[in-house]
């Protein structure tokens, strides 16, 4: 980080609230505050984590900070660039430094196209691609996550939970971003399949200087892979700071209750 | 004689790329009020053993081996003797509590059906144990939530009406698989200590299949890890916890992320991955990926082999450093 730089990611005083259907005909629908008078700063190489349970307003803020919704109040600005004053063309070519990475890798990637296919997408829209290009980037985007050449021509439903979710993460990686948003990225595979996913996470921070804003429900994950955390209750942050020094004296009676009831096994507790 | 008792049990499924051995000689027994824990990642055979139990396997699955309720035994025997059986005897609480529950029912007529059929209580009659039910299971402002619709509750709310379904006609047993991953944490807990409680007030018998070793070793007395259609460990939880006799025991335990590791830790990995059930190997099928392999683990399934007391782990190098702890 050099000093003067804007930092990577910072969000200002942001909200948004949600219109939901009219309850009774002449009724004013009601309205949900999903996020109130959130602010933070991301820098380059410290990956935030976001936890807080469903309905918190985890979610909504990964996609403020991706640009695919607009905040009603508040600003989100990436390397000091406002995104919601971005015109569409800018915003488009702005994208290429912020990449996602959703929870369901069964959901995330289309059945219909080949894995080539589906990890060159973000450069051939953003940029415009040759196909040479296009296809030479995949490859390497799919080695750095630990996939071959040979299953570039392959469908999605011929791969696993967690070679799915690499895949994604190859798309993510294509157009070299400074930022991944990761929503749940691992809360749907398997134990050691996590495990893996996880320490390819770390491997390419190393590699590619890649910073994560990490959102989980599951504090040991944040534990392992943020340096800082926001904790979020109804849309308002109770409580952030260091990873190490939040988890290990929580201030904010939610934080503690969460802690509380991490599951734990250790061999002694039995 | 045990509640449960399940032995030598195989189960052959049909697939794209012809028979596959989903189980390949599985043996437990559940006592009465005894809570069992199965956990395993996916394709190891819990979900088939949980379906195995309750008589719901697909049409064209070969069993062999028996599985006895109180002494009498359910394979082989034809759905319709099947049905008195499931929701009477068997209770059972499923992941999703979205996709579990009827969106066109009330919770209260969910809640009711199996009272009336199981046990022909009347309409009113099966609401009023119904309210009983979900006031046990302590779903809030439940003489109102009897009229409300699956979609107006919250997950929470929903799993403790599944759960106040299985439980309506007094199981001897229950069944729960994952019955908390679509859960939050917090809620979790809740669900699970519910759980517990009523399995202990009904002395019940208890099996909660999990992929979460941590949220299933608080809540049951013995832990079974599965893998490849095998049970390769099983023993009392703390025991199991201590030793991890079997290497896919240790291996799965090392890898999991815990609060307090320093940032940037690498956890510990296992190579390879989980074989197809077609693919199965003729020995140990976590030969492949076992630091510990030696050229006799693939010559034969392992055999069950003591590590101590009521505790066995299918390897035949088990023995080796049950001595020690880990």
């Amino acid at each position: 980080m050099t000093d003067g730089a804007p930092p990577l990611v910072q969000v200002d005083r942001v909200g948004r609230q949600y219109r939901l259907p009219r309850a009774t005909v002449f009724g004013r629908p009601p309205i949900v505050r999903a996020l109130s008078d959130v602010s933070f700063t991301l820098h380059a190489g410290r990956n935030l984590g976001v936890v807080g349970e469903s309905g918190s307003g985890k979610s909504t803020l990964a996609r403020l900070v991706m640009a695919l919704e607009r905040p009603d109040t508040g600003v989100v600005r990436f390397n000091g660039q406002d995104l919601a004053a971005l015109d569409a063309s800018a915003l488009r070519l702005a994208r290429s430094g912020f990449q996602m990475v959703f929870q369901d890798p069964y959901g995330s990637l289309d059945p219909r196209r080949t894995v080539g296919q589906t990890v060159a997408e973000p450069l051939a829209v953003l940029h415009g691609a040759a196909r040479a290009e296009q296809r030479e980037r995949a490859v390497e985007a799919l080695g750095a996550v630990g996939l071959r050449d040979s299953d570039l021509d392959k469908y999605p439903h011929e791969f696993s939970g967690g070679q799915r979710q690499r895949i994604a993460i190859a798309r993510a990686l294509i157009t070299r971003p400074q930022l991944i948003v990761a929503d749940e990225p691992v809360s749907a595979l398997d134990v050691s399949v996590q495990a893996q996913v996880l320490n390819l996470m770390q491997d390419l921070q190393d590699r590619y200087g890649v910073t994560y804003l990490f959102i989980s429900h599951d504090l040991a994950v944040v534990d392992l892979v943020c340096d800082e955390v926001l904790v979020l209750q109804h849309g308002v942050v109770v409580e952030r700071g260091a990873t190490r020094e939040v988890f290990n004296h929580p201030q904010h009676d939610y934080t503690r209750t969460l802690l509380a009831a991490a599951p734990q096994a250790e061999p002694q507790s039995a | 004689m045990s509640l449960l008792h399940v032995a030598d049990l195989r189960v052959t499924l049909q697939t794209a790329r012809g028979p596959a051995d989903a189980l390949r000689g599985v043996s437990f027994t559940i006592d009465r009020g005894e809570t069992v824990g199965l956990i395993g990642e996916s394709g190891c055979g819990k979900s088939i053993t949980a379906l195995a139990l309750m008589g719901l396997l697909p049409d064209d699955a070969r069993v062999v081996g028996s599985i006895r309720l109180d002494g009498r035994e359910l394979v082989g025997l034809d759905e319709g003797v099947l049905c008195t059986l499931r929701g009477r005897r068997i209770g059972m609480v499923f992941q999703e509590p979205m996709t579990a529950l009827n969106p066109l029912h009330t919770v209260g007529h969910q809640v009711a059906e199996p009272l009336r059929l199981h046990l022909q209580l009347s309409a009113g009659e099966a609401r009023q144990r119904a309210l009983q039910l979900l006031e046990r299971v302590r779903v809030p402002q439940a003489a109102r939530r009897l009229d409300a619709y699956p979609h107006q509750l919250s997950g929470g709310q929903r799993q403790r009406v599944v759960i106040a379904i299985a439980l309506a006609c007094g199981p001897d047993l229950l069944i729960a698989d994952e019955p908390t991953t679509a859960l939050d944490t917090t809620v979790q807990r809740e669900v699970l200590d519910l759980i517990a409680e009523l399995v202990a007030e009904r002395g019940m018998g208890l099996l909660l299949i999990s992929h979460n070793l941590a949220v299933v070793a608080r809540a049951v007395r013995r832990l079974m890890v599965m893998y490849g259609g095998i049970v390769a460990e099983a023993g009392p939880t703390g025991s199991v916890l201590q030793r991890l006799a079997h290497p896919y025991s240790r291996a799965l335990f090392k890898s999991r992320p815990r609060l307090g590791l320093p940032r940037g830790t690498r956890l510990a990995t296992i190579p390879g991955r989980v074989p197809e059930l077609a693919d199965l190997p003729v020995g140990c099928p976590f030969a492949d990926r076992c630091e510990r392999v030696i050229d006799a683990c693939r010559d034969a399934l392992p055999p069950a082999v003591a590590v101590a007391a009521a505790h066995q782990a299918r390897c035949i190098r088990a023995h080796e450093d049950s001595a020690g702890p880990r």
